[in-house]
Parts: structure tokens; sequence; C-alpha cells
């Protein structure tokens, strides 16, 4: 057993340890609202949180794959989630509204992912085209800037097209209220709409994993995040799996953009940029580079976040989230799965 | 104009603007010789021998008579945004152009700064509490800066841990975290929310005996704060610490090897910065009398980045420049500018890129007498199917009505169509560079059309918005072209 398995080891026992005394002390010394089981509270806070977490953890694989080929932040990639949402938007009210769809829902909420998917995808295609293929052999400052650029761009595009007004998905209308009691009315509540969400983003979460290894391009995929320089001498076009990986991030993104939407309703030119922070945030302390590790990191960024909205003020969740990715950061850089980067002199 | 090449081998001492990799420098001497030969090549010589102070003397009026026509007789308020923003540039300029730290919560330590000055320096009241503090400016602003200082050596610390895109993220957080302090927690009503503080004191120093509350005292308080911290800062680059911050840019491990502190010149850069920031912010709320939370965005602080961008990290005068040119295109790109300002800036700019861009006069006479034909065409025969379509208002029009209301498509209601076409531009531009030679000129003819109908139809009517469209699109345009940006020195990678 290698030391970098031990250590990742050594990290899942340590977030195990730390969830199980969490639950116990949640559950026994946590606020609950009156007329509630401490136990369903916190279950039912876990559930939001999973669901929620499968979102971040679909925004998560873009950052980490990404980071992968270009070891490079895509500070945009919280945007072309927001412009996915506004996609499928769009596809829903071509397709006449949640009120009164003109095809069957289910085909329609397959029209809004596949739509949503394939232009982010191409929307992701072009800003790596514009923002970073000219800056490959920059100093790493250069990218940081245009990725920004790229990120204030978007955002302030889709304010001059869309206005600051909300756009309202209205999800629960056009799916369905209900959902399943576990253990009896007074149990936990599970939406369709949400195990729906939870269940496309699982799927995606395993199209990506076999993608990315088993088919040709996730061969090239991960050779290119190993070493770029020996990819492109053993003979593999760089510009074009990294270009793929942008296609097959912004895809992801795109679809969680829609999930989104779906779930909350509400979306809005602004919501990209927390969006991203977060799913940064669940890459970086997944390990970011590591796909396993954005899903956990997601997974882990959206329990944590619906369990301070649980627990604590509302207003303190994003910051609850963010100490912990400082804190992780300063502690285990690497995050849960990473593997330490070695520096090269 | 690139600032590294004013050597000849006469053995004086070498300056900064020779960078780190001299092998390159010194392989490239006869390029260089043979650049200064000829008219040009003497100007560029002559503009590259003269001392900072030469060149902003020079560049002094270059900067004010543009805003002649903008400025309404009220120069002195333009004067005050653009110091301010070279203020807030030279700080960052410390941390990202010297230092190489990428820190996106330096908007921040302005917010900071501000907020303390405000607070220090007012009476207000909220959520129960009320202070009443009147302090003098001779305190306040040292206290402002201390503060932003020592909060850079918290942010800093992080450095010691954290390299690039981590950095990078966790200062936004910093950055982040302010907004959230200011607007939600205000703590026992410090921040007073949302609202803000209002009703603070200008500048009074030394108990009301020297008080600065015009328009134009401002700007000559903070035309001598820059014309200070210009003299303090160019010592700075050049002194030990300087130089140390620019090795350790440029090789932090080899900068440790020749036994620099590289983690403390990090956390010095953080705070030096950091303190400049709070000066500016200190200042801005004098200037504006109060201090409220949606100044202190992202919108500024990518105005700051563009500033530093546009003008050359790592050169002073660049800062200076930069501060000019991008608050005068924000300004210009108001709606209070004058009718036909902001068209035919962006119009000029649209041509100037194109210019550019194509190499050879017939690519170029193509490219912009076959998108006027173009236009002609279109113009007719939409009109002659759709007479809507060539019904609508030109949009603050001027001189320029007629010219424009006979050439771009102008629909009475263009939100749609608008929509579309800024769309189909994002597209068709994607498309255009991938094309090459002749097939170019043939989708850049009406990608130009294009352009002109979404900025008629859409872009004018929300400068505000647009304008932020185009400082994303100049910071990619930027680092993708110039890097230097105008008065930086290219990078010299030594293999």
């Amino acid at each position: 057993m290698n030391a970098n398995l031990r250590q990742q080891l050594v990290n899942l026992t340590g977030l195990g340890v730390a969830l199980i005394a969490w639950t116990l002390i949640a559950v026994y010394f946590g606020p609950v609202p009156a007329g509630t089981s401490p136990w369903v509270f916190f279950l039912q806070l876990t559930v939001n949180g999973l669901i929620l977490g499968s979102l971040y953890a679909l925004i998560a694989l873009g950052y980490t794959m990404i980071y992968g080929v270009l070891k490079l932040l895509n500070f945009a990639h919280g945007d072309v989630y927001m412009i996915g949402s506004f996609i499928g938007f769009g596809v829903l009210t071509v397709l006449g509204g949640p009120l009164s769809p003109a095809i069957p829902v289910v085909l329609l909420v397959l029209c809004m992912f596949s739509v949503a998917m394939i232009g982010s995808g191409l929307l992701g295609l072009a800003i790596e085209r514009f923002a970073y293929r000219p800056l490959r052999d920059a100093p790493r400052i250069a990218p940081l800037i245009s990725a920004l650029g790229v990120a204030f761009f978007l955002e302030n595009s889709a304010l001059l097209l869309f206005g600051t007004s909300y756009r309202n998905y209205d999800g629960f209308t056009l799916v369905s209220y209900d959902g399943l009691h576990l253990g009896g009315d007074a149990g936990v509540f599970v939406q369709y709409l949400g195990l729906i969400v939870f269940v496309t983003a699982v799927a995606l979460m395993i199209a990506l994993v076999a993608l990315v290894r088993w088919t040709r391009l996730g061969k090239a995929i991960r050779a290119v995040s190993f070493d770029r320089e020996a990819a492109a001498m053993m003979g593999i076009d760089t510009d074009r799996v990294i270009a793929g990986t942008f296609f097959i991030s912004s895809a992801l993104a795109g679809a969680a953009g829609v999930m989104f939407g779906l779930l909350f309703s509400q979306i809005y030119h602004l919501m990209g940029f927390l969006a991203g922070l977060k799913g940064f945030t669940a890459a970086v302390v997944g390990g970011i580079g590591s796909i396993p590790g954005a899903m956990l990191g997601g997974l882990l960024v959206g329990l944590v976040e619906s369990w301070a909205n649980g627990y604590l003020n509302g207003n303190w969740s994003s910051l609850v989230v963010f100490g912990i990715l400082i804190a992780v950061m300063l502690v285990r850089p690497t995050g849960i799965l990473g593997t330490p980067a070695l520096q090269k002199v | 104009m690139t600032e590294r090449s004013d050597h000849t081998s006469e053995g004086v001492e070498p300056d900064e603007n020779r960078g780190i990799g001299v092998d390159k420098w010194v392989a490239e001497s006869d390029d260089r010789r043979e650049r200064h030969s000829g008219f040009r090549g003497r100007i560029e010589h002559l503009w590259e021998i003269l001392p900072p102070a030469g060149k902003l003397a020079l560049l002094t009026p270059a900067i004010v008579v543009p805003f002649l026509p903008i400025s309404n007789g009220n120069l002195y308020n333009y004067g005050i945004f653009i110091l301010i923003y070279a203020l807030l540039a030279l700080g960052l300029n410390v941390v990202v152009g010297w230092a190489g730290l990428l820190d996106l919560g330096y908007v921040a330590f302005f917010g900071f700064g501000a907020y303390i000055y405000a607070f220090l320096s007012g009476t207000h009241s909220a959520a129960g509490h009320t202070y009443t503090h009147h302090w003098g400016a001779e305190r306040t602003i040292p206290i402002a800066v201390l503060v932003c200082a020592l909060l850079g050596v918290f942010l800093g610390s992080s450095s010691r841990r954290l390299l690039g895109d981590y950095l990078a993220i966790v200062t936004l957080f910093f950055g982040q975290a302010f907004v959230v302090f200011t607007n939600a927690a205000n703590p026992a009503g410090i921040t007073n929310g949302s609202n803000g503080l209002a009703n603070v004191d200008p500048l009074t120093f030394f108990g009301g005996r020297i008080v600065i509350d015009t328009t134009r005292g401002y700007y000559w308080f903070l035309l001598g704060t820059v014309g200070l911290l210009l003299v303090v800062l160019y010592a700075l680059s050049e002194s030990r610490t300087g130089r140390a911050w620019k090795a350790s840019r440029e090789d932090p491990l080899s900068a440790e090897l020749m036994g620099m502190p590289v983690n403390r010149l990090k956390i010095m850069a953080f705070s030096f910065g950091a303190g400049i920031a709070g000066l500016a912010g200190s200042i801005f709320a004098a200037v504006q009398t109060g201090a409220f939370p949606q100044n202190f965005g992202t919108t500024v602080l990518i105005i700051i980045y563009a500033v530093v961008i546009l003008g050359g990290s790592g050169s002073l005068t660049g800062m200076i420049v930069g501060a000019v040119v991008i608050v005068a295109s924000n300004q210009a790109l108001d709606s209070t500018s004058p009718p036909n300002l902001p068209r035919i800036l962006f119009y000029a700019a649209v041509i100037a890129a194109v210019y550019f861009t194509l190499k050879s006069w017939p690519q170029r006479l193509a490219a912009f007498g076959g998108t006027a034909l173009f236009g002609l065409l279109v113009h007719a025969i939409v009109g002659s199917v759709w007479s809507d379509g060539t019904a609508g208002e030109v949009t603050s029009g001027g001189f320029l009505d007629g010219a424009i209301k006979n050439w771009v498509l102008i629909p009475t209601d263009p939100s749609r169509l608008a929509v579309y076409g800024y769309l189909m531009l994002i597209v068709s531009v994607t498309v255009l560079v991938q094309l090459k030679g002749w097939w170019r000129i043939g989708v850049l003819v009406p990608t130009l059309y294009l352009t002109a109908f979404v900025w008629e139809n859409l872009m004018i009517q929300q400068p505000s918005v647009t304008r932020q469209v185009l400082l994303g699109l100049l910071l990619i345009g930027v680092m993708t072209i110039r890097p230097q940006g105008l008065f930086g020195q290219a990078k010299v990678e030594v293999v």
C-alpha cells in the first residue's frame, strides 16, 4: 500500500468519524423547531443536503476536470452554469412554459437537459478557444485574469440580455409537488423532483466515470492530466483533448443549472457566482484533480450548507462553507482524495 | 514600446527594466540596435531614456484634453475619480505587478478603509447604538491605513501555504466575507447594514484648522497624495525589497535559495497594497461623505484590475495612464455623456481592432467597403420587405442620426431581435477566429454589420451594463494580445 493511498484512507476515516460525531452532536444538542423529533429534523436536512450536494458535485466535477488538464482554475465555470440554467428556461418557454407544456413533461425535461448541456458545452468550447488557448504558455497569472474577464463578460451579458428580473422555472408545477414520506406523515419528506434531480446527477456522474475510464477520449484526458507534454509527445492531440474536457465539464455545469432551476425555481444573472465558489470549494475539499473526490466534496458541501441553514442563521451558511474551505486548504491542501502535487524544479 | 531596451554597452548600472531574463536580452541586442535607427526608432529611443517624471509631464496634456468634451466643465470631478482609481491601481500593482500574487480580495481593503474612516468621523446610529466619533483626518487616515495593512498581513499569511489559484480563491472569499460582514452581519450596528454609513465629515485636519470639503480641494489633495506615493513607490521599486519582490515573482524557488525570505516578502506585498487601498478608501469615504456596501463589490474590483492590466502590471506610469483610460471610457459610456460620444468611441474601437487584425490594405478596404455596401443592401432589402424593420428611432443619434437610420436596421420593437443578434454575434465571432484569409473577410463583413446592429438596438440603451461587458472583453483581449499591457515589460522566459 503506497503512502498516498494510506493518506487517503486516513482522511476518509477521519471524515467518517467527524460525520458520526457531528450527527450525535446535532441530534442531541442541536436546536430543533417545536414539534419535530431531532432525528427526523436531522435526516430531513441531510436529505436536502444530499440533493443540493449532487448539484454542487456536478459543478465541482467541471472544476476538477479542467484543473486536471490545464492546471487552471476556470473562474467562469459558475457562469457557464448560470447560462445553462437560462438555456433550460428558454427551452421551457419555447415549449409552452410550466403550466401548459406542449409536449409530455418527461420529453420536455429531457429536452431542457439536453439542449442546456449542448449549449453550455459549446459555450465552454468558445471560452476555451478565446480565453485560454492563446495563453497556454503564458505565466500562470494570465489565464486567471482572462478567466476573470470571461466571468464578468458572461454575467453582464446575461444582465444585458435578460435584465435583473428573476425567471421562474416553476419546477414543482411542472413535475409534481408530491413526494415520498419516509416513516409516516411526521417522517422525512423526499420530493419526487428532488429525487429526480439526485438520480439524474448520479447517472451523469456514472456516465462521466465510465467515459473517463473506458473510452479513448477518457484515456487521453487522463494522460493529458498526468503530463501534458509527454502526452503530446505520444501523439495525443492535446488541444483537442482539452477542448473535449471543456465541453464535458461545461455540459455538466449546464445540467446542474437546469437542476437548480427545477428545484429552486428562481434563476437570475448573478446565481453563478456563489454556486461557482461552492463548486470550487467542493472540488478542493474532495481533492482537486480527483473525480471521486469532487463527487464526495460536492455532497459534503451540500450537507454542510443544509445543516448550517437548519441549525444556524441562514446568513451565515455560505460563510461556514467558506470557513471549511479555508481550513481544508490551510491544513490539507490536497483535500480528501487528492494526490499531493510534486513541485518540479 | 518595450521598456527594456535602453541599454548600450557602456557599463551603466543595470536598471529594473532589464528584468530577469538577461540572456535573451543580450541575445537581442542587434535587433534593438536595428530598431533604433530611423525616425520612429529615434522617437522610441527618446521615449525610453526619458525618466518617469518626464513621461508623465508629456502625457499630462494627452490625459487632460480628451476630458474637455465630456466633462461639462466639471473636470475636477473626473480628476478625483481618476486619482482614486490610480491610487487603488498603484496599491494593487505592488501585489500583482511586483510580487506576482493574484489578490481578488483587494477591493475589501478599499472598503475597510472607507468604513473605518466613515465610522470614526461622523455620527451614526443603527440597531440601538449611536456612535459619535468626529476624529480628525490626521488620526483616522493613519488608523485606516494601519488597520488595512494589518488585515493585509492576515490575508497574506495564507499565501504561506497557498499558491496561485488557491490564493486567488481565498482572497476572493475574503472579499465576499467583507460584503457579508457589512451587509448582513452588521455587529452592534457599526456598519448599518445595506444602508451604509452616511453623513461623514469631510477631511478635517487638526481640529478644523485645515478643512478640505470642495471638489477642487479634494482634487489637489489627491493629486498630492498620488504624487507623493509615486515617489515612494518608485524608490521602493528600486530598493532591495522591490527587487526582491520581482525576483520572487519570477522564480520563488531560486529567490528562496538565494536567501530571500519569500514568505515574508509576499506578506509585505499584501500588507503594503492593502495599506494603499485603505488610504484610497478613507479618502473615497470623505469625498462621497459616506461608505456604502455596493461601492466595494466585484465591479470595482474588475475596474481596478482592468486599470492594472491595461496600464501594464509592474509599471508606475502604466497605472496612471490605465486609470485615465479606463475611468475616461467608463465615464464616456455613461448615460450622462454627450449624445454621440459612446457611439463614436465604440465604432472607433471596432475599426481600430479590424485595422490592426488585418495586415494588408486590400483586405482592410474590402472589409470596410464591404461592410458599408452590405449594410446599405440589407437595409434596402429589409426596408422593402418588412417596413417595421427600419422604422425605429435612433437612440441619441445627434448629427449621426441620418447616417445610422439609413444604414443600420432599427426595428420599431427590437427587444427580441436584439437578443438573438447578440447571441449570433458571439457565434459569428467564434467562427471568425477559426477562419483564415479571404474566407475571414467574407464572414467579417456580416459580423461587423451585426455588431453595429447589436450596438444600436441593445447596447447603447444600457450603457452601464455595456461598459461592464466591454470591461470583461478588455481583460480577455489585453491578456491574449498584449499581456504586458501598455507600459509593462514583456516577460522574458529564460530556459
